[in-house]
């Protein structure tokens, strides 16, 4: 029991100006996605202007409208923010944990360890209601199996983790590529999953994972202040009462579950999980309280975007694909940045 | 003295890394307020030591108890509240205020629902910015701080945990020589005020002797010598241990060691195994 000597004012100022910062984001993306919402069930083949586009949604007006906008471009909306939002927080949970900017799902393997889970299970044709399940299942495996490659006596080092992510998912990849054109002998099908699509998705698959991505959210949002010691290092944070190895498990559970769930109703989707938590750390600096939630919007808004971006041309374009052109020049940009500090 | 006057006990301690065991067999016992250097050569496993006090790692024989209780046998928060780290490498995280860096010193007593420090949380973060002198740059990105204000700035997120026992690895190392003794004082004053328990590794043994109530002298892993400054620190140990003939020297702070020259015929002798990866210059940079 020690008094305390000194405490004339405890300062809550600095918490409030990261605060402010915060709290303005979350307005600004707030307001994006609500933008993105409605111009996403409006642009398409068949352009809705608002007065058709409000009479749809309170289903009245041109029936044709109402199928239009409720059972096709709703569910795909949503669809594209809901797997957006997991991406980004699957992201910023990863990077945290590693403590390095070139973690995320993608690159680590976990996508692609969901995916061929996923995409075993759809061209069986069976128990699709579990695809989710078995999608976590591959990228859990996934995970463990990269890690274990990458492990060495003196712990874990972020770069051969991600040179046995690499290696994993070229494997995987291929995997899922064989399975897909031995079980349907259309190319196309299986290279809009490979490269990330969110064409013809629906109620059905917006429903399968809504549970499983909002779970994932709220349980990442809660190692927000985990991430926050992981991030003085691991001395420091074992100093600060975290146990390493369960919080790094638990957190790369967590992660796996997000990623893989995106995965298990998009297909590979890259790049959203790398440059969104960037991004947002720009902003709001490395608290995870707010980096967490608020890349998990980030996301959204990109993916959002992305693919009312692929539905524009007269061909549509795989969202994967868009994503890919606007995040892989950043990704070289981040990779010149940290050779030339 | 009854076992309740320690406040860490390392019991028959034996760790290291994988199966090779760096640390072997070591007794060791420290008595609540008090101040202990561990030195020794490069390699005499002095942060190994360190690192099995701190939990950091686990023993492969032996124990080390916190009041009386095995470290591994605790939960980790509960130890964060009595047994606090400066470690010699960390990560600087970007855009924090050295407010909120300190802040998260509070982790330990917080729940994990609480999104903010309360008010008595607070204080504790005030105080340690004011003890580590940090008050006029708390509001400042960690980033932009100096060397020797960064490692304020840990101290503070260490102090912040209200401590019983402060273990500090090698604290000195990138400082120079003022923030060394300034360094030191404030550790100085925290031990006198306020009674905490300090532990540190120090490779400079002049700092070592001023400060220190007791120095653990570690050799290959073994304890050499333990005690007062002045017992520990002798010609002969010195010489057996680093390889070095000393002198020594009476100045207004005590007792100051001066190396003279690497004695050579003992850096020949293999017929000591504790001379065989050893460096004897390692005293010359202090």
């Amino acid at each position: 029991m020690k008094l305390l000597t000194l405490s004339p004012n405890a300062n809550p100022r600095d918490q409030a100006k990261s605060s402010r910062q915060g709290w303005r984001l979350f307005a600004l993306l707030g307001v994006v996605l609500i933008i993105i919402l409605i111009l996403s069930v409006s642009l398409g083949a068949v352009r809705l202007d608002p007065g058709q586009l409000w009479r749809a949604v309170w289903r009245y007006g041109d029936p044709v409208h109402q199928t239009i906008v409720w059972d096709l471009r709703m569910p795909r909306a949503l669809l594209s923010l809901l797997v957006g939002a997991a991406l980004g927080m699957a992201g910023a949970l990863l990077q945290g944990m590693l403590g390095n900017g070139l973690a995320d799902p993608y690159l680590l393997g976990i996508s692609a360890g969901a995916g061929l889970a996923a995409v075993g299970m759809l061209t069986l044709g069976a128990w699709t209601g579990l695809v989710p399940v078995a999608a976590w299942a591959g990228g859990l495996f996934t995970t463990l199996l990269v890690y274990g490659l990458a492990r060495s006596q003196t712990g874990l080092v972020v770069e051969r983790l991600i040179l046995a992510g690499v290696a994993v998912s070229a494997l995987f990849g291929a995997m899922s590529s064989t399975l897909l054109l031995m079980a349907d002998d259309r190319v196309q099908v299986a290279l809009t999953w490979l490269i990330g699509s969110l064409s013809g998705r629906g109620w059905p698959e917006a429903n399968r994972v809504a549970f499983y991505i909002a779970i994932g959210l709220g349980l990442g949002w809660s190692q927000a202040r985990s991430l926050n010691l992981l991030g003085l290092g691991e001395d420091m944070a074992v100093s600060l009462g975290i146990p390493l190895v369960r919080t790094r498990m638990l957190i790369g559970l967590i992660a796996a579950l997000l990623a893989a769930a995106a995965v298990s109703v998009s297909g590979l989707i890259g790049f959203v999980g790398l440059v969104v938590p960037h991004i947002v750390r720009q902003v709001v600096g490395s608290d995870h309280r707010w980096l967490l939630p608020l890349s998990a919007m980030a996301g959204a808004v990109l993916l959002g975007s992305a693919d009312i971006l692929a539905r524009m041309g007269s061909v549509e374009l795989p969202v994967g694909v868009v994503t890919a052109l606007m995040g892989a020049p950043f990704f070289g940009w981040l990779l010149y940045q940290r050779g030339h500090q | 003295m009854t076992s309740q006057d320690f406040v860490v006990e390392a019991i028959d301690l034996t760790g290291g890394y994988g199966s090779k065991s760096v640390i072997d067999g070591i007794h060791l016992s420290v008595q609540r307020g008090e101040w202990l250097s561990c030195v020794g050569p490069n390699g005499s496993g002095k942060s190994t030591l360190l690192r099995l006090l701190s939990r950091l790692l686990k023993p492969q024989l032996g124990r080390v108890l916190l009041n009386g209780v095995d470290l591994h046998l605790q939960k980790s928060s509960t130890l964060a509240r009595q047994l606090a780290l400066l470690p010699q490498y960390h990560r600087i995280p970007v855009g924090i205020s050295v407010r909120q860096l300190v802040s998260l010193g509070r982790s330990p007593y917080q729940n994990w629902w609480e999104w903010d420090l309360d008010l008595a949380d607070r204080q504790y973060v005030e105080r340690a910015l004011a003890q580590t002198r940090l008050l006029s740059l708390a509001d400042q990105q960690v980033e932009t701080l100096s060397g020797g204000e960064r490692q304020r700035a840990y101290l503070a997120v260490a102090l912040a945990q209200d401590p019983q026992v402060l273990l500090l690895d090698e604290p000195t190392t990138f400082l120079d020589l003022r923030y060394q003794l300034e360094l030191l004082e404030l550790l100085k004053t925290l031990n006198q005020e306020q009674g905490l328990t300090v532990i540190t590794v120090l490779h400079d043994l002049n700092l070592a002797a001023r400060y220190s109530h007791r120095i653990a002298l570690l050799s290959a892993g073994s304890l050499v010598a333990l005690g007062s400054p002045p017992d520990v620190l002798t010609r002969s140990q010195l010489q057996q241990v680093f390889g070095l003939a000393v002198e020594f020297i009476q100045t207004s702070v005590g007792l100051q060691v001066c190396p003279l020259h690497s004695t050579t015929d003992l850096l020949e002798g293999a017929s000591s195994p504790l001379l065989n990866n050893h460096y004897p210059f390692s005293l010359s940079k202090s």
